[in-house]
């Protein structure tokens, strides 16, 4: 672990995504948790923006205080400390379409400009070229969720103009169309990637590139999404990770490097 | 007490059928490898296995054709990456073709909860801008009969059989569980008939002493088999962990066709129950999966005599 303590622009491209997704949880209450980066980037926020926030998984756990990194959404180390562990009926019914879900983080094998998300296959449904795992709880968490963080790795197999199959609504067809179809939660708000932030335009519903992590240039960004990207009219370089940050993540959340070794920066 | 305890192999043959419907459930823990590798080593074929993330459970069983169909919420080797026996099964027909029938999770919640209630169908705020009512004639909207608009519909799920797992249960079968709870109430609650498979049997006083933790009562089981490290390489909370280096390890085995049965003839067919795979599996296993202490502070339910 030679890179404890080394200065902040020594980070990879993964460390930086997770930190931005940590930090949009600023001042966020519940969280539906994810395995993998979003469940890093959640136990990062509880540490540092969001003291209060308490980690809702799937599996049945509402306020998990996890002693190691869990290895899946039922981990034991979930249970043990916990707030709250209730049947999957009580966490879908009255947790998440009960409203109590400020943020759900999803992410997906395909993401169009309007958030929505592909889980369930690449290609044809009836004879696919990959079988992808399919919903899970992701489908009602994409409609009932208050709002929708989206984390992803930024690719042009990812980014694409028509996804195969809508598994998590997102803003459908763009503005208007969730609130016609009477959804309660408001769909995704932002999307962090290891290259760029991007947020949902408030009228168009749109998908807007807004912050460029250090060193990304907008070109870049653009060849990897399969459609012409708006981009906010002032467009901020993101902020890089801190020195604490990057301690907790490296020392603390994953000191194996599982998630945050990924994708090192060049 | 009507004591239900019988063995693995008996339980089996009794209440698993050829052309059944099985769910065999437990999310992440608690799921029933021991009463999976008894079905397989008893031959049933063309079963209809309900489960919301199949997980290796039934990858294995999908690998030596004991189901024609799959109903299901999640297709994952959770944390690890696909399940390859089951893709086998749908994209080449091996060993034999593998029909799918696909919800979310509240999908699969709704429709064991409705087959419980005996409610004609379930609804939930999912499914809408979707595109599964496309793929699964089972999702369907209906309006609401006090105005306030179209809501998403699953029918009941019913399995002829419920194979759940837990900690320990007495001679008639209700049943202490903790930890996460998943589906196993539900499940156990909608089934025709209920096999319940415990880490240890306990007197009927240690039910009693804690009837909160009561998740399934004896009223709606039919047998109960003690089955230590029954549910391995998935875990039972405060007995053993998940297997997690398992779980990778099946990654790279259900790779490849041949590997997988192999692994099969040594641990399923190689063995004659669970006994002698956990045995086999070794002291160093168990040893590495121990959870250590983390005890609840007991509480007072009072003597209101």
């Amino acid at each position: 672990m030679g890179r404890i303590g080394s200065p902040m622009n020594d980070y990879t491209f993964s460390e930086m995504m997770i930190v931005a997704a940590a930090r949009a949880l600023a001042g966020v209450r519940t969280v539906f948790v994810g395995v993998g980066l979003p469940n890093i980037a959640c136990n990062l926020a509880r540490r540092t923006v969001a003291p209060d926030l308490e980690l809702i998984y799937e599996s049945g756990v509402y306020g998990a205080r996890p002693a190691r990194l869990p290895l899946s959404i039922g981990d034991p180390t979930l249970i043990s400390g916990a707030t709250s562990v209730c049947s999957m009926a009580d966490l879908f019914g009255l947790y998440l379409q009960g409203g109590r879900v400020e943020v759900a983080f999803l992410g997906g094998a395909q993401i169009d400009r309007f958030g929505n998300l592909n889980t369930t296959v690449i290609g044809d449904y009836a004879a696919p070229k990959v079988r992808l795992p399919g919903s899970g709880g992701a489908c009602e968490i994409a409609i009932n969720a208050q709002h929708v963080f989206i984390i992803m790795r930024l690719s042009r197999r990812s980014f694409v103009k028509q996804i195969d199959f809508v598994t998590s609504p997102g803003h459908l067809g763009g503005r208007g169309e969730r609130s016609a179809l009477e959804m309660h939660g408001n769909g995704p708000q932002l999307v962090v990637t290891d290259k760029c932030i991007l947020h949902f335009d408030e009228v168009t519903r749109e998908m807007t590139l807004s912050s460029l992590h250090p060193g990304v240039e907008l070109a870049e960004v653009q060849a990897e999404a399969g459609w012409e990207l708006k981009v906010a009219p002032a467009l901020p370089e993101t902020e890089p990770p801190t020195v604490e940050e990057l301690r907790l993540l490296r020392q603390e959340l994953d000191p194996q490097g599982v998630y945050t070794g990924r994708g090192a920066k060049e | 007490m009507n004591d239900k305890v019988v063995s693995m192999h008996d339980a089996i043959a009794t209440f698993v059928h050829d052309g059944d419907a099985v769910a065999i459930e437990g999310f992440t823990a608690c799921i029933c490898f021991a009463a999976a590798h008894e079905i397989m080593r008893q031959g049933r074929r063309a079963l209809t296995l309900c489960r919301m993330t199949p997980d290796l459970v039934y990858d294995q069983m999908i690998a030596v054709g004991c189901a024609r169909k799959l109903v299901f919420s999640y297709l994952g080797n959770p944390g690890v990456g696909s399940l390859h026996c089951i893709r086998r099964a749908v994209e080449k027909g091996i060993p034999v073709p593998l029909e799918l029938e696909e919800y979310s999770h509240f999908g699969m919640v709704g429709r064991y909860l409705a087959g419980a209630y005996h409610l004609p169908f379930f609804p939930l705020r999912s499914y809408i801008g979707s595109d599964f009512p496309e793929v699964n004639s089972r999702i369907r909207f209906v309006e609401s009969p006090f105005g306030t608009g179209s809501i998403g519909v699953v029918p009941p799920l019913n399995p002829d059989v419920a194979i759940i797992h837990a900690q320990r249960a007495d001679r008639e079968g209700s049943t202490h569980l903790w930890g996460l709870l998943g589906v196993q109430k539900e499940v156990a609650f909608a089934a025709k008939h209920v096999i319940v498979v415990v880490e240890e049997i306990v007197d009927e006083s240690v039910i009693r002493s804690d009837p909160n933790r009561t998740v399934v009562p004896g009223l709606v089981v039919d047998a109960v088999v003690c089955e230590p490290c029954g549910a391995h390489p998935s875990y039972v909370q405060g007995y053993y962990d998940r297997d997690n280096l398992f779980y990778l390890e099946w990654d790279k085995i259900s790779r490849d066709e041949k590997k997988t049965q192999d692994w099969l003839k040594e641990w399923v067919y190689g063995v004659r129950d669970r006994g002698e795979y956990v045995e086999r599996m070794g002291i160093a296993t168990w040893e590495r999966l121990a959870p250590g202490e983390a005890w609840s502070e007991p509480i007072n339910y009072g003597a209101y005599r």
